[in-house]
Parts: C-alpha cells; sequence; structure tokens
C-alpha cells in the first residue's frame, strides 16, 4: 500500500502530538505552580497520558480492515505491533509516574522538567516502535537515549547519580556512533532507507554476488552495538549496573522495562523486516551470533547478580539476565519465538515493575536500598513481603505465577526449533536465579529485622496497597489468560514473516 | 466435581485463615483442621465409591483452560491416585493436630501455607494433564520453602534453600522433556498436553512420541526430575538436611507425601508414557539395561548403612527413608505385577510408617529437647506406652510379618527376583542393616538405666496418641489384609503391565 503523505498522516499521528502538547504544558503549568511540593504536575503528565491512551486506541481503530499504514511517506508506520507496544509502554510511564509521586528522593525544585522528560521519552520510544526507516531509527533512538541520560542523573545531589549519566552518555555515544556507522554500510549498499526495500535488495544483490555477505555481517554487527546498549546485552550491558544503581529509582524502573520493551521493538522490526528473507540467512546467518549472545547475556547477567548486596543493583543484574531470556525469542524466525517475546514483555513490566515499587517504599522507609533494610519485613509490613515475594518468584519463573507462563512460551519456543542447548543454558541460569531472588526472600521472611528498624517503621498507607495490587494481581493472573496470548499473536502476525 | 472440591477446599481455607485475626491463635488452629477434615471425608468416600473393577479413570473433570496451547484443566483418579490422594488427606489432619502446641510463632502464616501445600499435592495426585500436572508438582515447592525455613531448625536456612535448589533443577529437567513431549505430540495446532492422550499416541506405531530415542531422552528428563524428590542417588543429599531441620509436622509431609510425588511421577509419566524408555532402562540387556535395578538396590543399601551410622534419631529416620524408597525403584524396575504392586503398596506403607516415626521422633524431641541417640537409655520404664507405639513403628519398618512393611517388601522383591537376581539377592543386606539399626536404637532409647536427666519426662499425651492411632491401626490392618489397599489398585496395574508388555 502506498504511504500516506506528511498532512494526511497527521491524523493517524494524534497520539504523539498529544505527547508533545502535554510536555509543552506540564512545562508551562509548572511555571505557575507556587508549591513546589504539591504534585500538580505529575496528575497533569497523568492526565495526558490518559489522553494519549485514548488517541492510541482510536487511532488503532482507524486502521479498519487494514493490517497497517505506512506514514510520513514510509517513515513510520501503524500497525498492531506498534499499537501494542505503545499501550505497554504507556503503562510503563503511567506506573512510572506514580512512583515518583511516591518517592521520597526526587528533587522537589525540578518536577517539572523531570515529568515533561519522561514525557519526551516515551515519545521517543514510541517511535521506536514504529520506525521503518533507517533515519527515523537512529533519530528515536537518540531521542529516547539523550532523555535518558538527563534522566539519570537527576538526583543532583548525589555524586553516584551523576557518575551514572555520565557512563552512560559515554557508552551511548560510542554505541549510537557505532550504529550509525552500521546503518550507513546498509544505506551504501543498498541505496535506500526503508527496510522494506533493504530486504528486496539484499536479496537480489546477494544472489547476484555484487556484495560481500562479510559486508552485510558487519553492518548487522554495528547496528547490534547501539539496539544491544538499549536492552543492555552482553557485551555492550557494562553500563546499566552502574546507570541502573545510580539513578532515581523510578527512573531505573523505568529504564528496565520500558526502555528494553522499546528496544525489543526496534530489535524485532529492523531484524525481521529488514534481514529475515531465505536468501540474506543464506549467506549471513546471524541467528548463530543471537543465540550466543543470548545465551551470555543471561549467565552473565545472573552470574554477576549473585554476590550483591543492593537491591537495586541485584535487579539491574536480573535484568541484564531477562535481557537474555528475551533475547532467545529473537533467535529465532518464527512468529511462535516473537510472540513469547511480547507476552514476556508484558509479564516481565508488571512483575519488575512491582519490585522496583518495593524497592521504592523500603528505600522511603530506611533510606538505603541494602538487602539488610528488607529483614524482617514479613513481620514489619505482611503483605508488602508477600507481594515482593510474588514478584520475584514470577522473575524465577516458578509456578503459578505469570513469569513461568512467559519461560514456558520462550523455551518452548526455543525448543521447537531444536535449540537444545539453548534452553538448557536458559533454564539453567533459572535455577541459578532463584539463589539470589531466594536471598531476598531469605531476608524478608527468615531473618529478623534490627530493633531500631522494628520500632521506627511506619505503616504503609492504602494508596501504597492499591498500587502494589495493580502488579501483584496481573502477576499472578496474565498467564491464566486466554487473551494475553493471543493478543501477543495478533502483534506479530502484523510482521513480515518469511 | 467432588474431586475438585477436594483438591481446592484447602485452598479456599488458606484464603479462610488468612482473614482471621492474627490473635486468635486457637480459632485458626480449628479452622485450618476443619478445612483439612473436609479432604479427608472426602477421600473417604472417593475411596468407598471408587469402582475397584473397572480400569480406566473416575470422577474426571475435562474442561478447557488455556486454549491457545490446548491445556486442559483435567482430572481424574485411578486406583493408584486414589490411594496416594487417601494418604495425603489423612496426613493432614494428622499434621495439623501434630502442630498444635509445637509451633511458637507465626502460627497463622504457618497454617496457611500448609493449606497451601495440601493443596499442591492433592492436585497434583489428581491431575491428568501433564501442563496441570507440573503446575501442582511445582505449587508444592514455595510452601515447603518457606515452612522448613521459617520454621525448621537452627540450620533451617541451608536446609530451605538447598530443598528448594534441588528440586527447581530437577524440575527445569522435567520442564524441558514435558515441551519436548507437547511438540511431538502431533502438528502445531493439534498437539496436546492430555496424559492419557499422550499415552495413547506413545503406544502408536510411527508416532513422533514412539521412536525410542525419544522416549529415552524424555524418560531421562522426567526420571531426574522425579529422582531428586523420590530422592535416588545421587540425588538424595538434601533430604537429610531437610529432614533434620523441618519442624515434626513438615517431616512428616515431606516423608509421607513428597517423596511419594517422586515414585508417583515415575509409575504416572515414565512408565505408562514411555514405556520404551523404560525398557532401555530396565530390561537387564546391554550396558544401561540394570540401571534402574541398581540405583534402586544402591537406594537401599546405601540407606541402611547411613541410617545405622546416624546418631541423631530424626536422621536415622530420614536415611531409613532413602532406604525404603529403594524398594520402590526395585519394585518399579522389575515391570511386572508383583513388582509394581508391591512398589505401590510400599509408597503408601512407607507414607504411614515414616510418618509414624517423624511424630515420634518429634514426641521425644519436644520433651527432651534434643534427638541424639547415646543420650537416652531406660525410657521404657519411664513411658511405657510411647515405647509401646515406637516398637509397633519400628517393627513395621523394619518389615516384621504381619505388620504392613513387610507386605510392599517383599512383594518388590519377589517382583525383581524374576528379572534382577543379583541384585534382589543383595539388596535384602538392606533389611538385615534396617533390623540392625531400628533395633540397636530400641536399646540405645529404651533399654539399659535411664538417665537421671529424664526422671521427670512425662508419658505420651492424649493428642500425640490421636495423631499416632490412626497409623498405627493402618499398619496392622494392611499387614494381617493387605488385599484392602490391593484390590483399589490392582487393575491399575494390570492396565499398565499390559502398556509395559505391549512393546
Amino acid at each position: 500500500m502506498q504511504p500516506l503523505s506528511n498532512i494526511e498522516s497527521l491524523l493517524y499521528f494524534t497520539p504523539e502530538l498529544l505527547l508533545v502538547v502535554s510536555a509543552i504544558v506540564v512545562i508551562l503549568v509548572d511555571l505557575g505552580v507556587k508549591n513546589r511540593e504539591s504534585a500538580t504536575v505529575a496528575y497533569l503528565s497523568l492526565a495526558g497520558i490518559g489522553c494519549v491512551f485514548a488517541a492510541v486506541l482510536l487511532t488503532h481503530g482507524q486502521l479498519g480492515d487494514r493490517t497497517s499504514i505506512s506514514l510520513f511517506l514510509g517513515m513510520i508506520r501503524l500497525d498492531a505491533f506498534s499499537t501494542f507496544f505503545k499501550v505497554l509502554l504507556l503503562l510503563a510511564t503511567t506506573a512510572t509516574i506514580l512512583f515518583s509521586i511516591r518517592s521520597e528522593e526526587l528533587d522537589a525544585q525540578l518536577k517539572g522538567e523531570y515529568y515533561a522528560l519522561l514525557l519526551a521519552i516515551t515519545l521517543g520510544m514510541f517511535l521506536m516502535a514504529s520506525s521503518t526507516n533507517l533515519l527515523m531509527i537512529f533519530i528515536s533512538l537518540e531521542t529516547v537515549s539523550l532523555t535518558s541520560y538527563i534522566l539519570a542523573g537527576f538526583l543532583t545531589h548525589n555524586p553516584r547519580s551523576s557518575e551514572a549519566a555520565f557512563k552512560y552518555i559515554t557508552y551511548g555515544a560510542v554505541a549510537s556512533g557505532t550504529m550509525l556507522f552500521g546503518l550507513s554500510f546498509l544505506f551504501g549498499m543498498t541505496g535506500t532507507g526503508d527496510l522494506g526495500q533493504i530486504s528486496t535488495r539484499l536479496t537480489e544483490l546477494l544472489a547476484a554476488g555484487e556484495i560481500y555477505p562479510l559486508a552485510v555481517l558487519i553492518a548487522i554487527i554495528f547496528v547490534l552495538a547501539g539496539v544491544g546498549y538499549k536492552i543492555a546485552s552482553v557485551p555492550f550491558h557494562m553500563w546499566s549496573p552502574d546507570v541502573y544503581e545510580g539513578a532515581p529509582i523510578p527512573i531505573t524502573a523505568f529504564l528496565s522495562v520500558a526502555s528494553k520493551s522499546a528496544g525489543f521493538a526496534l530489535f524485532i522490526r529492523f531484524f525481521y523486516s529488514g534481514f529475515s528473507s531465505s536468501e540474506v540467512m543464506q549467506s549471513v546467518d546471524w541467528t548463530l551470533m543471537l543465540a550466543i549472545v543470548s545465551a551470555l547475556t543471561m549467565t552473565v547477567g545472573n552470574l554477576a547478580a549473585l554476590p550483591q548486596q543492593n537491591v537495586k543493583r541485584l535487579l539491574a543484574y536480573s535484568s541484564i539476565a531477562h535481557g537474555g531470556y528475551l533475547l532467545m525469542g529473537g533467535v529465532l524466525l518464527t512468529s511462535e519465538g516473537i510472540g513469547a517475546i511480547l507476552f514476556y514483555l508484558v509479564v516481565y513490566l508488571f512483575m519488575n515493575l512491582g519490585a522496583f515499587y518495593v524497592v521504592v517504599l523500603i528505600a522511603n522507609e530506611e533510606g538505603s536500598e541494602m538487602i539488610e533494610g528488607y529483614r524482617g519485613l514479613a513481620s514489619r509490613a505482611p503483605l508488602v513481603a508477600g507481594a515482593m515475594a510474588i514478584f520475584l518468584f514470577s522473575l524465577t519463573g516458578i509456578p503459578p505465577f505469570a513469569g513461568f507462563f512467559g519461560k514456558w512460551l520462550l523455551f518452548a519456543a526455543v525448543l521447537e526449533q531444536g535449540y537444545y542447548w539453548l534452553a538448557f543454558v536458559g533454564l539453567l541460569n533459572s535455577v541459578v536465579s532463584l539463589y539470589y531472588y531466594a536471598r531476598i526472600v531469605k531476608a524478608m521472611y527468615l531473618e529478623a529485622a534490627d530493633e531500631e528498624t522494628a520500632s521506627t517503621s511506619t505503616p504503609f498507607s492504602t494508596g501504597t496497597f492499591a498500587l502494589l495490587s495493580v502488579f501483584v494481581i496481573p502477576t499472578i493472573l496474565i498467564g491464566f489468560i486466554n487473551i494475553f496470548y493471543t493478543f501477543s499473536n495478533i502483534s506479530v502476525s502484523v510482521l513480515p514473516m518469511q | 466435581m467432588l474431586l475438585s472440591l477436594m483438591i481446592f477446599v484447602p485452598l479456599l481455607g488458606m484464603v479462610a485463615v488468612l482473614l482471621l485475626p492474627r490473635e486468635s491463635e486457637e480459632l485458626v488452629k480449628r479452622v485450618t483442621l476443619f478445612f483439612t477434615l473436609i479432604p479427608l471425608a472426602l477421600a473417604v468416600a472417593l475411596f468407598i465409591s471408587y469402582d475397584r473393577a473397572a480400569a480406566g479413570t473416575q470422577y474426571v473433570v475435562n474442561v478447557p483452560w488455556i486454549e491457545a496451547f490446548n491445556i486442559q484443566y483435567h482430572i481424574g483418579i485411578d486406583g493408584l491416585s486414589v490411594t496416594l490422594l487417601l494418604l495425603t488427606a489423612l496426613l493432614g489432619p494428622i499434621c495439623v493436630i501434630a502442630s498444635w502446641r509445637n509451633i511458637e510463632k507465626g502460627i497463622k502464616a504457618y497454617m496457611a501455607l500448609f493449606l497451601l501445600l495440601e493443596t499442591g499435592m492433592l492436585g497434583f495426585f489428581a491431575a491428568l494433564d501433564l501442563f496441570l500436572f507440573y503446575v501442582f508438582f511445582e505449587l508444592t515447592l514455595l510452601p515447603m520453602y518457606f515452612l522448613i525455613g521459617v520454621w525448621g531448625g537452627p540450620r533451617r536456612e541451608y536446609a530451605a534453600i538447598k530443598f528448594f535448589l534441588y528440586t527447581l533443577f530437577g524440575s527445569v529437567l522435567m520442564l524441558v522433556a514435558m515441551i519436548a513431549v507437547y511438540l511431538n505430540s502431533g502438528a502445531p495446532g493439534a498437539r496436546t498436553f492430555d496424559i492419557p492422550t499422550l499415552i495413547t499416541l506413545a503406544a502408536t506405531e510411527g508416532h513422533a512420541l514412539n521412536n525410542l530415542n525419544f522416549q529415552i531422552w524424555a524418560f531421562l528428563g522426567f526420571f531426574i526430575g522425579f529422582a531428586v524428590k523420590v530422592p535416588i542417588f545421587p540425588f538424595h543429599t538434601w533430604l537429610p538436611d531437610a529432614h533434620v531441620e523441618a519442624p515434626t509436622a513438615i517431616s512428616v509431609i515431606l516423608a509421607g507425601i513428597l517423596l511419594k510425588m517422586g515414585t508417583y511421577g515415575l509409575v504416572r509419566v515414565n512408565m505408562a508414557m514411555f514405556p520404551q524408555g523404560m525398557d532401555f532402562f530396565c530390561n537387564g540387556t546391554g550396558t544401561w539395561g540394570n540401571s534402574l535395578a541398581l540405583l534402586g538396590f544402591i537406594n537401599i543399601v546405601y540407606g541402611s548403612f547411613c541410617a545405622l551410622a546416624q546418631t541423631d534419631f530424626k536422621k536415622l529416620v530420614a536415611y531409613s527413608s532413602i532406604g525404603h524408597m529403594g524398594f520402590v525403584i526395585l519394585g518399579l524396575a522389575a515391570r511386572n505385577t508383583e513388582g509394581i504392586t508391591g512398589a505401590i503398596l510400599q509408597m503408601f506403607n512407607h507414607g504411614v510408617i515414616s510418618g509414624m516415626l517423624f511424630l515420634l521422633v518429634g514426641v521425644l524431641y519436644d520433651r527432651a529437647h534434643h534427638r541424639e541417640i547415646n543420650g537416652f537409655g531406660g525410657l521404657g520404664a519411664k513411658m511405657p506406652v510411647y515405647t509401646g507405639i515406637t516398637t509397633l513403628a519400628f517393627m513395621a519398618s523394619l518389615g516384621l510379618p504381619g505388620l504392613s512393611g513387610f507386605v510392599g517388601e517383599a512383594l518388590s522383591l519377589l517382583g525383581a527376583y524374576d528379572k534382577f537376581k543379583m541384585l534382589t539377592i543383595l539388596s535384602t543386606i538392606g533389611i538385615v542393616v534396617g533390623a540392625a539399626y531400628f533395633l540397636w536404637t530400641l536399646q540405645r532409647v529404651f533399654l539399659g538405666t535411664l538417665n537421671p536427666k529424664y526422671e521427670a519426662l512425662p508419658e505420651i499425651n492424649g493428642r500425640e496418641i490421636l495423631t499416632l492411632a490412626p497409623l498405627g491401626i493402618l499398619t496392622i490392618v494392611l499387614g494381617i489384609w493387605p488385599n484392602f489397599a490391593i484390590d483399589m489398585f490392582r487393575e491399575s496395574v494390570t492396565n499398565l503391565v499390559n502398556v509395559l508388555q505391549a512393546i
């Protein structure tokens, strides 16, 4: 189908436009707010997100019978796949805003900028999930990266936060430079920036022997540097523990869930639209490389998480490991594999954000993120401890929690393609991960709190429990509800699969 | 319906217990007892109304659950599962009563977890869908981890995580095998987790599940998962730790039910679904033909000798469990009617007898606060009733004819002698050693001169007798009239033997 022109496209671009409007409104209103402690701008952002959410659904409804519409002369595409990720990202942003309201570590003076930046980063991620052109891919990636650098360094009084931002920007600059180089390779070989056309051109050129397969592989590796950096896969993961530890907790939660999801959206669209034709696969088998990266990512993440004493850092490593599990689904050129990734991302959103929310609560209470702070939580706050235990066991992949169903889908997809070794690596990693998740559970349930903490702790509010249950209930139930499986399968069906 | 009710009543009980105020401890205990008595009543009803002459599964419920993968909520019972369901439901209230006085902190959480555990166990024995089976199997892990880890002895944290890691390791291998079975069960869209269907497919000539190579690997995957649970040497090292640290009632469940989950899985999945794989490991020829029987033999002899060396009463009972589970493995390896009947009977008997033994250890521990066998002596005169019950349990466990332990072991050995003469003869060493350690313990604890420290040791009380009496009666009844249980699963065993011999 013909791509729509710029003017015609605007109608289908309302969600993104609304995000821009909300960000501007937040900044303007912030100027007039007298009481810096109030959460006005936060609630304003939430209202904006609500409008965007409605717009996403409405624009998707306008697709009608069409599976996809190409917008802005083929720059971005509106389809079930992008809508899936937009909804996911909006959920993550909403949760992050709610965490931020409750978190006590953020600077009251900078609230306006903070929420405006959150809306801006969401815009970038929206574009990451829908770009179909090399240039647009790069621009969206950079929008997200630049905004994350600022957000990671948002605790201006905390040197660790500044260090995190600095590390993030250094790694990020190298990664995106490398990626840009890879993209220019692709453009040079094919003469086009459109992913669909790249696929056709590469097939022709490789068949005619006009380009070296090695050149294509190099371009793929370079691009993978940029994407791998976003999803924190080995060997581009080094930034993430430091950034996750230094950044404000809501931002860490956001980066570990939303940034990863957007990275996977980009990854899937890029590789499956551009490089999955059988001719390309015959000359350049990039899936084995991905399989190795996936195995390494989960192993490194899990082994590094074992000795951690800081829960935030522990969850950072665990999030690297989860990137590895997710990549397993990407190794396979099947819709089952991609469907499994999407399903797992939904599950991961709830369980990981939930775990981070508990970290926020404990950090507010204890002023630290160390495991010792969790001692005796089960007797102090049984509901919070119970929720945390559910999140952690779900992250381990123990039934009946949703994490198990997510992992099950991934492993089933991997085994179906005969990658037995990869499934074994993944499963053994799950066993290893139990050990460090259980350390937190052990602290909460099996150890007693210090006298001091036990006496000074304040009970959590009803709002806290309400928000917790928003994460707990899906973590328990998603696996049992058919609609989520259907949802992720429909989203995959629109991708050009071989 | 009756079956579903039985499985989920404890879960309902868990919710009820969680809603009770934390202070009303007596109420919590009573409510828990009530919610464990209902499954017992239902189990007895099922046991009585079960049609012994029919071979197939009864009380079947089969409704779609996760349609995307053809996963069903499919439950039903045959003779084997109804026997184990009865055992589980019987040990439930007994353990609640046994926990009445000696759980000091967090009784509410303890009882809630116990009820969750009971749902997991009951569901496991009734599940007829592989996925459901796995979910229930894993569902027992979490409560067990907490029950050992929070309410256990001094090294509880180590024991709890060791138990958890070992079992999870086994079950992930099982998960791979399970997915492989699912993927090979048909074309995309026509795949199934349904155990009866899978058994039929695996017996169909030319089907992917019928392939010998596939059967061997799938057998191994499931086998390791179950072997950790049984536990079969060399996967047994978690067991002594877990038993020693766990509170009395949890030890009873661990030995009585959780170990049976392993052997039940071997029968339900490994033998029925992979008869060729089973044949490969049990046909007595080739490099691997004796391996299963050999493992059974190692369990018997090694477990017994380890028990002989223990001075901790509870550890002794724990190792004796390893030995007794060896008879189950040996009986199953024989693959004939006697062997399998013996193995199943031994599963049930061991559940009853080891339950008694752990309760008895608990009684002594509650009074003396240690379990050192050599630290006692002459208790026979001080606690005659306790001594009498202990002697009964010891005699049943060491296989005295007339008591239940004898029948199961004798049948297992009888079946195994047909196929593995040498190993069976050598396995009888285990019985001799078993007699030795039990009699020696009897002598050290109950005979000789009374340690003056224990002058004032009170006799076993009514509540404790209440927990032991039903088990003691069962031991005697099953010893005299084993057909009481065998009649239940005779047809199921015949069925299984037919499947095994069809290849």
